[in-house]
């Protein structure tokens, strides 16, 4: 009984995931101008994260720990102060 | 030796968070326009069940689509520029500003990316009710994601809901209701939000009066303007609403705001409000910012000398007292992580004390030259009536081509006034863009009101470095911009006919 209806919520489940799946593949496989819009989307995130925040965009505490984080950034604004 | 920030550098960091902001506002504010455009002509659709409907909203998703994909993750730049170039900044607001923008990337970035499947790919596949509803959601998930965005530059105009714990040198959130749900925040939302719904109908207007003015599509055009109309007119309303209550709200805590898009040099009672220079509605502004036609509206002079009273009985501080109390709190901040390294909790107590009762000042500690205190007074009085001057052309629009539409006036039309409406849409991004140079302009020179300015937040970071990545920045951004424009021309020019 349990087994028989693990099976049938199983089937449904993998039923429901075969018809995202071809939804979405459908969609892709039918889109015209999607194409060029998608390539455009992915070059652009290509020169965002491994261009532009690789070489150019670091994190400007990378490497510190909290603590250390804390210390230079205390640091900082008490001598921002005075300069 | 201390080394000093080169102010050029935060000239240029500056100049490139304001190019990537401005940038990412050229596509946001279409895509929650055309999101309410759209939503309601397929409303109709599933109401009416007319095929028309359908096409005409297919159409303006199609534009949508590529409005969406041209701008989708352009902000995320302006994230990579808080960690480089204004690392103090991040580390001082904590995770105020993060919670909001992680709020915003997972729940709304994702439900946004989840219901414009539904909405390109479900014609056919989904039920109708399915695909309104999925249409809607696509445009709620860009608004939800505005709110939150909006949440997190209401909080650096105002910043409410934190304590600034001196041991991690970052401001925590202890209300997070305060934060989300901030009076400038709500405004900010609505103002900024449904003028977004001004600017996508406006383009709307602008595209189909060039179908008009080239004798096609007739029926789609006329029916297109006439939902767009609506829209627009009904997000001028709030709009002008919520401006006013901006306005309001900034009279109370950003004052110099107030006094600069005034080019209000010395405040006082019952002061006019002015269109332009020497032409004023008389005591309009004394009402705006205080709702008493002879309240006390403080000008730049005021501002700097203090000395007037405040709305809670007090006597306003001069700039040189601020300044004062700003330098004891940051004394106080170093005295206090040094009593704690040294383990002296007597002494640290005190200086906890200290800071605590100048914390309001914070910032002012930093301020080296009294005059950087105040914005630009050209830009921020002319940006001030170009947003309003051109705003109210818009409005005007809306009006004439609602009427014009629905009393079938439209359909022989003189070709200058399809060709006014088709130049309105240039016209609505400036009006736009102008609304966001009067807020952020007018904030400086603070990136957080009275406790962070530009030059204690600045990163130090090569001005090269920053140079470099404005320019690569700038041609990215301009390759990108005539990428959409192109698309956008041929798709338009493709018509309403070319869609499936």
């Amino acid at each position: 009984m349990i087994k028989e209806c693990l099976a049938s919520n199983w089937a449904s489940f993998s039923n429901r995931c075969v018809a995202v799946w071809r939804f979405y593949r459908d969609g892709f496989r039918e889109m015209r101008l999607g194409k060029t819009l998608w390539a455009i989307i992915l070059i652009k995130l290509f020169i965002m994260f491994f261009v532009l925040k690789l070489f150019f965009f670091p994190n400007f505490f990378k490497g510190k720990t909290t603590e250390e984080k804390e210390e230079y950034v205390g640091t900082e604004l008490v001598n921002r102060a005075e300069q | 030796m201390l080394a000093s920030i080169d102010t050029s550098m935060i000239d240029w960091a500056r100049a490139q968070f304001a190019l990537t902001a401005m940038y990412h506002w050229l596509f946001v504010p279409l895509t929650l326009g055309l999101a309410v455009v759209m939503g309601t002509m397929e409303t109709i659709y599933v109401i009416s069940g007319n095929e028309f409907w359908k096409r005409t909203a297919k159409f303006w998703m199609k534009l949508f689509g590529i409005n969406f994909a041209i701008g989708v993750a352009t902000g995320i730049i302006l994230e990579f520029q808080f960690g480089t170039n204004w690392s103090n900044y991040s580390w001082f607001v904590g995770d105020i500003f993060g919670a909001p923008l992680a709020i915003e990337g997972v729940l709304a970035f994702f439900m946004e990316a989840t219901f414009i499947a539904v909405m390109f790919f479900g014609w056919g596949k989904v039920s109708k009710k399915a695909h309104l509803a999925s249409t809607w959601l696509t445009g709620l998930g860009a608004t939800i994601s505005a709110w939150w965005i909006l949440v997190a530059n209401a909080w650096m105009q105002y910043p409410v809901g934190m304590e600034f714990n001196p041991d991690t040198m970052r401001n925590e959130m202890v209300d997070f209701f305060a934060v989300a749900f901030s009076p400038m925040a709500i405004v900010k939302f609505f103002h900024t939000v449904l003028s977004s719904w001004m600017l996508g109908a406006t383009f709307v207007i602008g595209v189909s009066a060039w179908y008009l003015l080239k004798n096609r599509e007739k029926e789609f055009a006329l029916a297109s303007i006439k939902v767009a109309s609506c829209v627009g007119l009904f997000g001028a309303a709030v709009t002008f609403l919520t401006g006013d209550l901006s306005a309001y709200q900034v009279a109370k805590v950003q004052p110099m705001k107030l006094a600069t898009f005034e080019g209000l040099q010395q405040g006082g009672n019952g002061v006019g409000l002015k269109i332009v220079e020497g032409v004023e509605i008389p005591k309009a502004l004394s009402f705006m910012a205080t709702r008493d036609i002879d309240g006390f509206v403080p000008g730049i002079n005021d501002l700097m000398e203090g000395g007037y009273a405040l709305p809670d009985g007090t006597t306003a501080l001069s700039v040189d007292e601020k300044i004062q109390r700003g330098k004891i709190a940051i004394t106080a901040l170093g005295n206090y992580r040094k009593a704690k390294t040294e383990k002296n909790e007597e002494q640290a107590a005190i200086e906890m004390a200290t800071l605590q009762e100048n914390m309001p000042y914070f910032g002012y500690g930093y301020i080296k030259d009294k005059s950087t205190l105040v914005p630009n007074v050209s830009i921020m009085f002319w940006a001030f009536r170009i947003m309003v001057g051109l705003g109210s052309f818009l409005v005007l629009t809306y009006i004439v081509m609602l009427y014009r539409t629905w009393r079938k006036k439209h359909d022989n039309a003189p070709v200058w006034l399809n060709y006014l409406l088709l130049w309105s849409i240039p016209v609505a991004y400036i009006t736009s863009q102008a609304g966001w140079i009067v807020a952020e302009v007018g904030r400086q020179p603070w990136t957080i009101q009275d406790l962070l300015p530009v030059n204690a937040a600045i990163s130090k970071v090569s001005t090269g470095s920053v140079q470099t990545t404005f320019f690569i920045f700038l041609i990215m951004f301009g390759v990108l911009a005539l990428a959409e424009v192109g698309i956008m021309i041929n798709a338009v020019k493709k018509g309403p006919a070319d869609v499936k």
